[in-house]
């Protein structure tokens, strides 16, 4: 069993940080996503691990081993990237014993070591073929064996769905959850930008922005009650409001909200603060209710089952998802939206990154 | 070739027929006639393959077809008498051996330093590489004596090296004697024909996925067995395409071989060279030139025959 640990691991390339002090520990046999948008530095933390740049400072340990300068082949890791960079010129079965060989396993084993992995990843009918006459998706379940058969103690996965199609994308994503269940002493640092990938398969997500870590939590954390602004509006794309606290709630453009379980002061937040109102385009309602807020409709969009509603409460656009309406309201309508005080999370400005 | 003359030939039957049956010059639409052919009468499209084929003609295969007449018109005897004379002959069969062996050895010594210097050039990240690689472009340009011509400034006779060891040592000259050797024209060959391999590897290694690397180092494949199994093989249509062109180079390299003062090291070029312009044999000097040509075009058809089992 072994986890991943980052020390303070800085990595820059001629001047400019790429990645700032990550500290982050992934448990042995944990499943931790680091989520971010482009030039979050996610991947740099995983190449870091995988041993393909050094930090600037920091240290990087697998298993408690201290790995920072360590060459890539002797981390003992199983690598899994977006574009498979399968060995074109050997058939599957060689690819998937390529690491075998490596690692100098007896030559009597691979056949059976190959074997497995493939049976595993669905592909043991397709040891013969070359990688040029497998689909993407064959491909990658390929790399995945490829990885596995060296039974790593680690298994690195950089945006290793980003280029299937949507379809493809859901069924690996069940794939790789079960592969874990089957494997469950394996740790795995899975890259993503794709909020969804990350909160099916995660046990724990590390959002990361501008080179650091602003957020680690398990999915349903950081999506009911987000730490900073970024979390919030990356994972979930929840609405934002700047709201002032007060005794018994909080105040947005003259009007006071109530957040949070009734009767208490919101998460300890001195009155007269300024702060971020965070609310889930889903968990708003159309009509009256607690926590009306009244404006008028700039854009509606028709999402299959639910409408999404762009409507305009005092100057600030607020995202609506509503189950899916008999009648599309019209733009310029006005409506009102409320959202029950439990629903809406507040963040202390001081916090906020975004 | 065949296949372009191939997809002309149904055409120009279409237009035939289309005239046949509407003469108004409504031809089909897929091949749409040129502007004058519409007017008047239409030139065959082999009409056009005429200047080509016979500027072709004229400059390149007649001397050719006169090189071949003369090797096989000699001022006396039956036809093929200069053939058995000049194979039979010890002097030829020299020549031919030690190009062989020259041309053999600088393209093994070309494959070996050029994959090396590619792959450094390549994977190893350092200031200068790109500029290094530039150069390599510029390298490909420069007339072979050139570097036979700097290599007589360091190792000739009176050059810097035997220079200093005489300044050093006090000796009245120095070791290094070797330049007028074959040895001095193999180290020539390799030095000016080392970027045609290394030219073709890069172009290769730019092709080659850096994924497929990283993955194979995560895998725990140490550099050498990177290098061997992955690089490798995929730099082998490359390394075959430079290689055999650097074969065919080599065994036609005159200046080289001339500028190297190398007396005693006769190639098929430098026979032809002695024959005709020394010797005024012609005859002889054609029947060295024809082997010379046969060798090469037949290398050339194997390279093809290689490369396309290779699947380039």
């Amino acid at each position: 069993m072994s986890g991943i640990r980052f020390e303070s691991v800085s990595v820059a390339y001629g001047g400019h940080t790429v990645l700032d002090s990550l500290d982050l520990t992934v448990e042995p046999g944990e499943v931790m996503a680091l989520l971010g948008p482009s030039g979050s530095g996610k991947t740099t933390a995983l190449r870091a691990v995988a041993g393909f740049v050094t930090p600037a400072s920091g240290r990087v340990l697998i298993g408690g081993r201290d790995v920072t300068h360590l060459p890539p082949h002797k981390r003992g890791i199983g690598m899994v990237v977006q574009q498979y960079a399968l060995f074109p010129h050997m058939r599957v079965k060689e690819n998937v014993a390529f690491g075998l060989r490596a690692h100098r396993t007896p030559r009597s084993g691979i056949p059976g070591r190959v074997a497995e992995a493939l049976e595993m990843t669905g592909m043991g009918a397709y040891a013969e073929r070359y990688p040029r006459e497998l689909s993407g998706g064959q491909q990658q379940r390929v790399a995945i064996a490829r990885a596995l058969a060296i039974r790593p103690g680690v298994l690195l996965l950089d945006e290793p769905l980003s280029a299937l199609d949507a379809q493809l994308r859901s069924g690996m994503l069940a794939e790789l959850a079960r592969l874990h269940r089957e494997l469950p002493d394996v740790s795995l640092l899975y890259v993503t930008h794709d909020q969804v990938e990350a909160l099916t398969l995660a046990d724990r997500i590390a959002v990361m922005d501008r080179a650091r870590l602003q957020d680690c939590g398990t999915p349903q954390e950081l999506y009911r009650t987000p730490r900073t602004e970024f979390t919030a509006s990356f994972v979930g794309n929840a609405n934002l409001l700047p709201v002032t606290v007060a005794e018994r709630g909080a105040v947005f453009e003259g009007r006071t909200l109530t957040v949070g379980p009734a009767g208490q002061a919101p998460y300890g937040i001195a009155p007269g603060a300024t702060a971020t109102l965070c609310v889930r385009p889903h968990l708003l309602a159309l009509g009256e209710g607690p926590n009306a807020l009244r404006g008028r409709i700039t854009e509606v969009q028709w999402r299959g089952s639910t409408h999404r509603l762009y409507v305009e409460v005092a100057g600030h656009r607020i995202k609506a998802d509503l189950p899916e309406l008999r009648e599309t309201p019209a733009l310029g309508d006005e409506v009102t939206l409320h959202f029950e005080p439990r629903d809406a999370v507040l963040l202390t400005a001081g916090v906020s990154h975004g | 070739m065949a296949e372009a003359t191939g997809l002309a030939a149904p055409a120009a039957a279409d237009d035939d027929q289309a005239t046949l049956h509407a003469p108004a010059g409504a031809s089909a639409p897929s091949s749409p006639p040129p502007a004058p052919a519409a007017r008047g009468r239409r030139l065959p499209r082999v009409v056009w393959a005429l200047p080509p084929v016979a500027v072709l003609g004229v400059v390149l295969l007649y001397p050719l077809a006169l090189v071949v007449q003369q090797s096989l018109a000699p001022d006396r005897g039956g036809a093929f008498s200069g053939y058995t004379a000049v194979l039979g002959s010890a002097a030829f069969r020299e020549a031919l051996g030690t190009t062989v062996w020259l041309a053999a050895g600088a393209t093994v010594g070309c494959l070996l330093l050029g994959f090396v210097l590619a792959l450094i050039i390549a994977f190893v990240p350092f200031p200068g590489a790109r500029a290094v690689a530039k150069f390599i472009d510029v390298f490909l340009s420069f007339p072979s004596f050139l570097i036979t011509l700097a290599l007589l400034f360091i190792y000739g006779t009176v050059g810097m090296a035997n220079g200093v060891w005489t300044d050093v040592t006090g000796a009245s000259e120095g070791p290094f004697h070797f330049l007028t050797t074959p040895w001095g024209v193999l180290l020539a060959e390799i030095t000016y024909f080392t970027p045609f391999v290394v030219r073709p590897l890069l172009a290769a290694f730019s092709q080659l996925d850096t994924a497929q690397l990283e993955v194979a180092s995560s895998l725990g494949a140490g550099p050498a067995r990177v290098i061997r199994r992955v690089i490798l093989p995929e730099a082998l249509p490359a390394l075959a395409a430079g290689g055999s062109l650097v074969l065919v180079m080599c065994l036609n390299e005159f200046g080289i071989v001339l500028f190297t003062g190398a007396k005693d090291v006769t190639t098929l070029p430098m026979l032809v060279y002695g024959k005709a312009i020394l010797e005024s044999d012609y005859p002889a000097a054609c029947v060295v030139a024809v082997v010379n040509i046969v060798i090469s075009v037949g290398l050339f058809g194997l390279y093809r025959v290689v490369s396309k089992r290779a699947g380039a």
